[in-house]
């Protein structure tokens, strides 16, 4: 980046943040503990003990550099990280003050409490009711009247139920990569978790679904807490309460939005949001 | 500037291209061939009327077919014994099909076309297709009704027409009781028999159940007995007609035409009762069983069987392969032992054929089908039940020899599938087997398709195995019928495979089967092509529908 730019960036992200900071004020409750997390593939540690907290009903974005552990970090929380097979890991997360790696956890229920959201959207080759109503099934619920209230209701969270309410039959693969990322978090909000984890939900969109997407989040921060990895710091200033600056497995820093985009109390955090490396 | 045209990578297409050429034109050829001799088998060739001498030889009359035509260079007439004389270039033989097996010995013969003295196509020669003895030629003198003449010379044609469609009806009622009725009574007579010996053997047969099974066997008794005069009846009937006919030699054959298919005039018809005549062979040969050590008549048998080992064996081939596939796939360890597995998988496929055949016998029918019959049939011993070749063993044996194809290509289409695609399921709360089995496998059901495609191609084409765990040239009957349990997996079948080696070189008359060899190997490509159209169109729908792996 040019100095230019960087000027012109920060202007532009002050500006944003100053918004926020009204909706900051009230007290919070801690949702998810990570402690001491070390994770290793194979020989190699991509996360070095990490210790944060991520607070109910807000949203804490992760930023940093590419290959950082944000994803990695993100996998964690909803133990996608077990498809892995060299994968290990050290330490605990506490998911409203239970360790989800203990050895009773039942991993498909724990998912069930810890929706996520992929960067690429990836619906089913199914019919756009299906797609949403996949959760529902699985859990055994097959009265078509549940199912067409909740599937209702999941389309209208995700801001899709007026585009889509007389496309439900069709194929979810005809739709846009917009309104198929927004379809994929109907489908994760239809079984109604807790905490979202979104992947970078936005990095295969053009800037209108963008836009939409980051709507829905905030109108989703009302309901459930969200964890949120992107690589656009605008977008991070935009939409989240936290923000945890991540490099090199480590964390660096986590602190309100406002206050990391503002005044970083780490040197690397200042390096990274003014763009001298990343 | 050759070297330029080698650089351009032009030679390269041109090979290519060659390639794919040959391999079209091959494929042509083949179809080309079956076709050409096959289709041609039905229609009414013309019958021919030689007056033949040859030196120093009574003249005699020869009427037959021809069929085919050979012409040879004087020189090598000469040195295969043919006396030439000095103006002749070439010695031109026919061979006519001249029937009459009974009175000749023979149904062909070679003729020399320099011994021919006069030709002619008589509108009134007959051709009688007969259940035995193959076909008549000659001339029709009289119809005979219980040894008298109820016709002769001119009236006598369509007099023979209507007697013959008269018989032909008594006839389909006759096997229509032989075969459905009485075929259900002796069913129903067997299973008594056997219910009666199973509770000997377990020491329960009290007066009450000998009552019962005496009472049902009587009911049976009586009602075969019904049917059995009812078909002496129309047996009589059958015998009373014949139709009188001078052979080429002079002499006068009586034909009963209980033992007559059709007759036909094939020089007084014109081409629409001959495309008529046509579909009626066709269909007979469609429709019909084989008459005459399968020489004559349809194929119907074979047909079923093929059609009915191919799907019995897609059914037990599928969920076998797939499960073994998804557990390599999916749930194994990657690692040595899997890539040993998948080696020897691959090697399956490379094993020969009869190799499974003699597999097929030696463990499933002897030692599987053995143990099954002393453990579940006792009552039938020493009469094998699954302890001897038949269509449940063809079935398996055919399952193991196309299964590593169908393992192959499942797990090609699970590696396919985008692992984000098993990520969104997992992240909704299913788990693994869920993910499998409503994601997953409906996903990759196209690459199981392509796999039983590939199975059902090899299967119903395959022959050496078969000989020798269930194929049979002749069998009484099919093995889906109206008697329970309606499917019999122990019976043995007739494939369309076997049957072309059968007709072909088996036959006591190869010269005659000859069209049919081909007429029916036509019908087993046709066969083959049906059930893999089937399987591409069902596979077409299911990419339609998931069509992610595309996108």
């Amino acid at each position: 980046m040019t100095a230019q730019n960087v000027r012109s960036h920060s202007i532009d992200m002050s500006s944003v943040l100053r918004d926020k900071d009204a909706t900051q004020q009230q007290p919070s409750e801690t949702c998810i503990k990570v402690e001491n997390l070390n994770l290793f593939y194979g020989e190699k540690q991509a996360l070095h003990g990490i210790n944060m907290e991520m607070q109910k009903k807000k949203v804490t974005a992760y930023i940093g550099p590419s290959g950082c552990g944000k994803s990695t970090l993100l996998r964690c929380i909803n133990r996608m990280n077990d498809l892995v097979d060299s994968a290990r890991i050290e330490g605990k997360i506490l998911v409203d003050g239970d360790n989800i790696y203990d050895k009773s956890v039942n991993v498909a229920a724990l998912r069930r409490r810890v929706g996520m959201v992929f960067q690429k959207p990836n619906p089913f080759p199914k019919s756009i009711f299906e797609n949403v109503a996949y959760g529902l099934r699985i859990q055994g619920i097959n009265d078509k009247r549940i199912l067409e209230e909740t599937v209702e209701k999941a389309l209208r969270g995700a801001a899709l139920w007026d585009e889509m309410k007389d496309r439900l039959n069709d194929n979810a693969l005809g739709m846009s990569g917009g309104q198929q990322q927004r379809l994929v978090i109907a489908r994760a909000i239809a079984i109604e978790p807790e905490v979202l984890l979104l992947d970078e939900p936005a990095s295969a969109l053009d800037p209108i679904s963008t836009l939409k997407v980051e709507e829905l989040i905030n109108e989703l921060k009302e309901k459930y807490t969200i964890v949120i990895v992107t690589h656009n710091m605008q977008q991070a200033a935009r939409v989240s309460d936290y923000t945890a600056f991540m490099y090199m497995g480590e964390l660096i820093e986590i602190g309100t939005t406002s206050e990391l985009f503002t005044n970083p109390s780490k040197k690397q955090t200042e390096d990274y949001i003014t763009g001298r490396y990343g | 500037m050759i070297r330029l045209w080698f650089k351009s990578g032009t030679p390269w297409i041109w090979l290519n291209a060659a390639a794919v050429s040959l391999s079209l034109i091959m494929v042509v050829g083949v179809l080309a061939l079956v076709v050409g001799r096959g289709v041609g088998h039905f229609w009414p060739h013309q019958v021919h009327q030689f007056s033949y001498q040859e030196p120093d030889k009574q003249p005699q009359v020869i009427i037959g077919e021809k069929v085919e035509t050979s012409i040879t260079p004087a020189a090598m007439a000469k040195s295969t014994g043919f006396v030439m004389a000095d103006n002749e270039d070439t010695l031109v033989q026919y061979l006519v099909k001249t029937g009459n097996r009974d009175l000749t010995g023979a149904d062909f013969r070679w003729i020399q076309e320099r011994n021919i003295k006069d030709h002619t196509q008589p509108t009134n020669l007959i051709v009688v297709e007969r259940r035995e003895w193959g076909n008549f030629y000659g001339q029709l003198l009289q119809v005979k009704e219980a040894g008298n003449v109820i016709a002769s010379g001119e009236q006598a044609w369509p007099v023979l027409q209507s007697k013959i469609t008269e018989t032909l009806a008594i006839f389909k009622e006759i096997a229509h009781i032989e075969k459905k009725e009485v075929g259900a009574i002796n069913y129903a007579l067997e299973r008594l028999r056997l219910k009666q010996r199973r509770l000997e053997l377990k020491n329960s047969l009290d007066d009450a159940a000998k009552q019962e099974i005496a009472t049902e066997k009587t009911a049976l008794e009586t009602e075969y007995k019904q049917y059995q005069a009812t078909l002496t009846g129309l047996y009589q009937k059958l015998r009373t007609d014949s139709l009188v006919a001078k052979a080429e030699n002079g002499a006068e054959l009586v034909i009963p035409l209980a033992k007559v298919v059709r007759v036909f005039q094939p020089n007084n018809m014109n081409v629409f009762e001959k495309v008529f005549h046509y579909g009626n062979k066709a269909i007979e040969f469609l429709t019909d069983e084989p008459r005459e050590a399968n020489t004559e008549g349809g194929i119907f048998p074979a047909i079923f069987g093929t059609v009915m080992m191919v799907l019995m064996m897609s059914l037990i081939v599928t969920p076998f392969g797939v499960i073994a596939a998804v557990y390599l796939r999916e749930y194994a360890k990657q690692g040595f032992i899997t890539r040993l597995i998948r080696i020897a998988v691959n090697n399956l496929a490379g094993v020969p054929s009869v190799v499974y055949g003699v597999f097929g016998l030696g463990f499933f029918v002897y030692i599987l089908g053995g143990n099954i019959d002393q453990l579940f049939f006792p009552e039938s011993a020493p009469a094998p039940v699954f302890g001897t070749p038949g269509l449940l063993w063809a079935s398996i044996t055919l399952a193991l020899l196309t299964l590593p194809v169908v393992i192959v290509s499942t797990e090609e289409g699970l590696a396919r599938i985008p692992s984000s695609i098993r990520e969104g399921s997992l992240a909704l709360g299913a788990t693994k087997l869920e993910t499998l089995w409503l994601t997953v496998l409906p996903m990759a059901s196209p690459a199981m398709m392509t796999g039983l495609i590939l199975a059902v191609a090899r299967a119903a084409g395959e022959v050496a195995p078969l000989m020798l765990v269930g194929v049979v040239k002749l069998a009484p009957t099919l093995p889906l019928d109206g008697n329970f349990p309606f499917l019999h997996l122990d019976r043995k079948f007739m494939h369309l495979g076997f049957h072309i080696y059968d007709v072909g070189f088996q036959s006591p008359n190869v010269e005659a089967a000859r069209p049919l060899v081909y007429a029916t190997a036509l019908l087993l490509v046709l066969v083959i092509i049906g059930l893999n159209l089937a399987a591409i169109v069902i596979r077409n729908n299911l990419r339609e529908k998931y069509r992610a792996l595309e996108g």
